[in-house]
């Protein structure tokens, strides 16, 4: 027996960004229903970009959950491993803000601290531009499966953990409990309250069209493979 | 095509093509830049747009004013805590309400400690590739680049060939497996890059060494603040408290042993900054000996509001003492007032705002911000925008002037302000850099010609950094001393309740952000935020022409700089990275759909 491994399980995406925060979701049901041993870290990694690196660096194993665009039908999951999962660098994205998650795993090579193994449980969005909004139900639909996958994962590489007695529940002072998925969706404010697409003042002036906004058309060839693609156009 | 005097001094000739630079990239935020370049490739008229609506003074409103350190602090995620201290100032200034002896030493080193990183990570992630050509650094021979090393920071133990020959081989790997990594959208063929294939070397390995440290140096913030980024706050003195016994068991964060662990994170930044920072911008900086372009009203018409004073509350102890300079004048430094009505004021007669009369500036505690979006007199389409016309409104920037003058903020004019008033440390650097320069270029120049230039933006950086991590020491030392003396206070909680704050009152604070002089302005009425306003260092430095026509730092900057390739701007980024502008911080989201990211267009 070497060195225990450790293993990482990163969850990235941003929660104001509908099923972007799909990675996030997905990792805090996971803590909710598991326990892991001390080499197991979870760790929500929200849109930290190039400060993730030291995390990365430091694990043998890597779990990331995320929404990917690879042009599928939304809500569809893929798994991708190792070599295949994409770590070149966003050719467009060169501030620290923009660092994508691929470009985060191109720096821990570059620095030699690769992850022996890596597996990306990802999945296609229907919705992003809905600022505040939660889910949409295919995407939601996924959090158990790939929960499943990952688990799946572990016990193929002898990775321990148990299922929680009773799930576990953020205490209701810290941020934590404020952002649980539960917490966020009841707390939305109406659309009258909190426009969802942008800031009425602007959107209604008379230099713009607003246009609902839209995600690339299934059936359309398939985007480059980037995990982050799809939050370019945003950006 | 036009020619027109501004009132600060330069001639702006619209004749010539047009480059656009949309967005201007490895910057915080979003930012376009159109500049007219004459038949002899040399710039003739700049205009800079922060192209995002930033909508936090709108969202404050109403709220507890106690909590809005927590909302500004979210403003940046690298200038991360600046925005918070900033706004406790704000409050406290306007509740009255003092710090203890601690708190005051720990909100220092958190400060700093941001100084450091920040500007660390700005030089080596963000601006080094400006200078530095790391494709290039595969023809380096390793011995040299070790040589090269001993000569510029012989005290830093990374500096065997071995060592850079690894460097090398990791490079060379990574970019014949096709990936350019973090290096990708460079324009490598430029002869605008200078270094030599060892310099690049030795700047590339750093360049790793940095990523690889600067994740210790925000160490210190978790200790003190919980976290970072953004770690937390707390108006009336920092949420931690001391008990130099404990195991933390009952809650008390700072024992002896996560003060010992701060000062080794200190010494960590101390040694990086002595030992690689500096003498690797003095190596870099020699290499561009004869393109000392790019000043602008940099080191000549500058200001901030002081900081680091060695007694809080006390101005005259200031460390880097404030003030302004105007027209290269450094014998005269005048008093720059926060609370002043007539220092201080933004204008928005070129920005997308409303005001009631936009001749005239508003004051902060009296600012509004009211979008106006209106870009009917541009060229193009609404979505696309072929061109900006900088006679019309053309910024989500307002343009803050003091006294109606325009100025530069930054470290550059935080370290012509303490050299012009006699500062011994700043001085000593200075000179000692100039020596070190000119040893390496083999040049004869006085402070002024380096220092008013894109490399003095850079240089001025990294001493500042260096001067941040010897004043933490200081900090740390004064920190221990008090507790021992038996005070272990860290907040003063008197006027923690709304019921002991007068009905109306408002208050300033200010702060040494990493990229200039940085104000909030606060107004509270029956315990709640009737006004906030922040006016941050990039709105000053990136501010569109005011009403009489004078033109900010950045468009400033670019007057008058020769470019080797008209179609690429490698020597426009290099200055305006020298800000290290944020415009996430100046202005906020704004961007149309299916705009290209990274674009520069010759018309």
């Amino acid at each position: 027996m070497g060195e225990q491994k450790k293993v990482l399980v990163l969850g990235i995406g941003n929660i104001l960004w509908a099923d972007e925060g799909f990675g996030v979701r997905a990792l805090e049901h996971l803590q909710s229903h598991y326990e892991f041993p001390d080499y197991v870290t979870l760790l929500d990694g929200g849109t930290q970009g190039v400060y993730l690196v030291q995390d990365v660096r430091d694990a043998d194993i890597l779990i990331v959950f995320d929404a990917i665009d690879y042009g599928l039908e939304p809500g569809t999951m893929k798994i991708i491993e190792n070599e295949n999962v994409p770590k070149f660098m966003g050719a467009k994205k060169v501030s620290l803000h923009q660092t994508g998650f691929q470009e985060v795993l191109a720096l821990a090579d570059m620095m030699e601290d690769y992850p022996e193994q890596i597996i990306l449980i990802g999945v296609q969005p229907e919705y992003i531009e809905d600022f505040g909004g939660s889910l949409r139900p295919v995407v939601k639909a996924q959090i158990e499966p790939a929960v499943e996958k990952a688990l799946a994962f572990m016990d193929a590489n002898a990775i321990e953990y148990s299922k929680r007695d009773t799930p576990f529940v953020p205490n209701d002072a810290s941020e934590d409990a404020i952002l649980t998925m539960d917490n966020y969706e009841q707390g939305r404010p109406s659309e009258e309250l909190a426009c969802r697409m942008g800031d009425d003042r602007i959107l209604t002036s008379n230099e713009f069209n607003v246009t609902e906004p839209k995600l690339a058309k299934v059936g359309d060839n398939p985007l480059n493979v980037e995990v982050d693609h799809h939050l370019e156009k945003y950006r | 095509m036009s020619v027109t005097t501004t009132p600060n001094g330069y001639t702006l000739n619209t004749g010539g093509k047009r480059l656009v630079i949309d967005p201007v990239t490895r910057i915080e935020g979003h930012m376009r830049c159109e500049v007219n370049i004459d038949d002899n490739n040399v710039i003739t008229n700049a205009v800079s747009t922060g192209t995002m609506w930033r909508g936090l003074e709108v969202i404050l409103r109403g709220r507890d004013p106690r909590d809005a350190w927590a909302f500004v602090e979210r403003i940046c995620g690298v200038c991360t805590g600046c925005h918070a201290l900033t706004s406790c100032r704000a409050v406290e200034d306007a509740l009255d309400i003092k710090i203890p002896y601690n708190a005051f030493l720990i909100r220092e080193m958190m400060a700093k400690t941001l100084q450091v990183h920040d500007h660390v990570v700005h030089f080596y992630h963000l601006h080094a590739l400006d200078w530095v050509n790391p494709v290039n650094c595969l023809k380096a021979d390793p011995k040299a680049t070790s040589k090269l090393q001993q000569l510029t920071g012989p005290k830093h133990p990374n500096s065997s060939p071995g060592y850079f020959r690894d460097i090398q081989t990791r490079i060379r790997k990574f970019i014949e497996s096709g990936q350019l990594g973090p290096f990708k959208n460079g324009h490598w063929d430029n002869p605008a890059y200078r270094l030599s294939p060892e310099a690049d070397l030795m700047a590339v390995t750093h360049y790793l060494e940095a990523l690889d440290l600067q994740k210790e140096f925000v160490k210190l913030h978790t200790v003190f603040g919980g976290k970072n980024p953004h770690p937390n706050y707390l108006v009336g003195g920092v949420p931690c408290a001391i008990n130099m016994d404990d195991d933390m068991s009952a809650g008390a964060p700072l024992n002896t042993e996560r003060l010992f662990f701060v000062k080794a994170r200190i010494d960590e930044m101390k040694a990086f900054n002595d030992n690689v920072y500096v003498p690797d911008v003095l190596a870099i900086a020699s290499f561009y000996k004869n393109q000392l372009w790019g000043g602008g009203l940099g080191g000549k018409s500058v200001m901030d509001y002081g900081a680091y004073p060695l007694v809080n509350y006390d101005k005259s102890t200031d460390q880097l003492p404030g003030g302004v300079i105007l027209d290269d004048n450094w014998d005269n430094v005048m008093e720059i007032d926060p609370r002043d009505p007539t220092h201080v004021q933004e204008f928005v007669n070129h920005s997308w705002y409303k005001y009631p009369d936009e001749s005239k500036g508003l004051h902060p505690w009296d600012g509004i911000t009211d979008p106006n979006y209106d870009v009917s007199s541009a060229k193009g389409t609404r979505t696309n925008i072929e061109e900006l016309d900088e006679n019309a409104k053309y910024s989500w920037i307002k343009s803050p002037r003091w006294k109606g003058h325009a100025v530069e903020v930054g470290p550059l004019s935080r370290y012509v302000l303490a050299y012009a008033q006699g500062h011994e440390i700043v001085q000593d650097q200075i000179h000692k850099s100039v020596a070190a320069f000119n040893a390496l270029a083999g040049t004869n120049l006085g402070a002024k010609p380096i220092l008013q230039s894109t490399i003095g933006r850079t240089l001025a950086r990294a001493l500042e950094s260096q001067y941040c991590s010897d004043m933490m020491v200081d900090d740390w030392h004064r920190l221990i001393a008090n507790i021992k003396a038996g005070d272990t206070s860290t907040a003063n909680m008197e006027k923690w309740d709304p019921s002991t704050w007068p009905k109306e009152c408002k208050g300033v604070g200010t702060a040494a952000a990493p990229r200039g002089g940085l104000g909030h302005w606060i107004r509270i009425k029956d315990g709640k935020i009737e006004n906030y306003q922040c006016v941050v260092p990039t709105t000053w430095n990136g501010s569109p022409r005011d009403p009489a026509g004078n033109i900010g730092a950045f468009e400033a900057s670019l007057m008058g700089t020769p470019v080797e390739r008209k179609d690429e701007p490698v020597e426009i980024l290099r200055t305006l990275h020298s800000f290290d502008p944020c415009l996430a911080c100046s202005t906020h989201v704004m961007s149309e759909e299916g705009e290209e990211i990274v674009s520069a267009k010759v018309r």
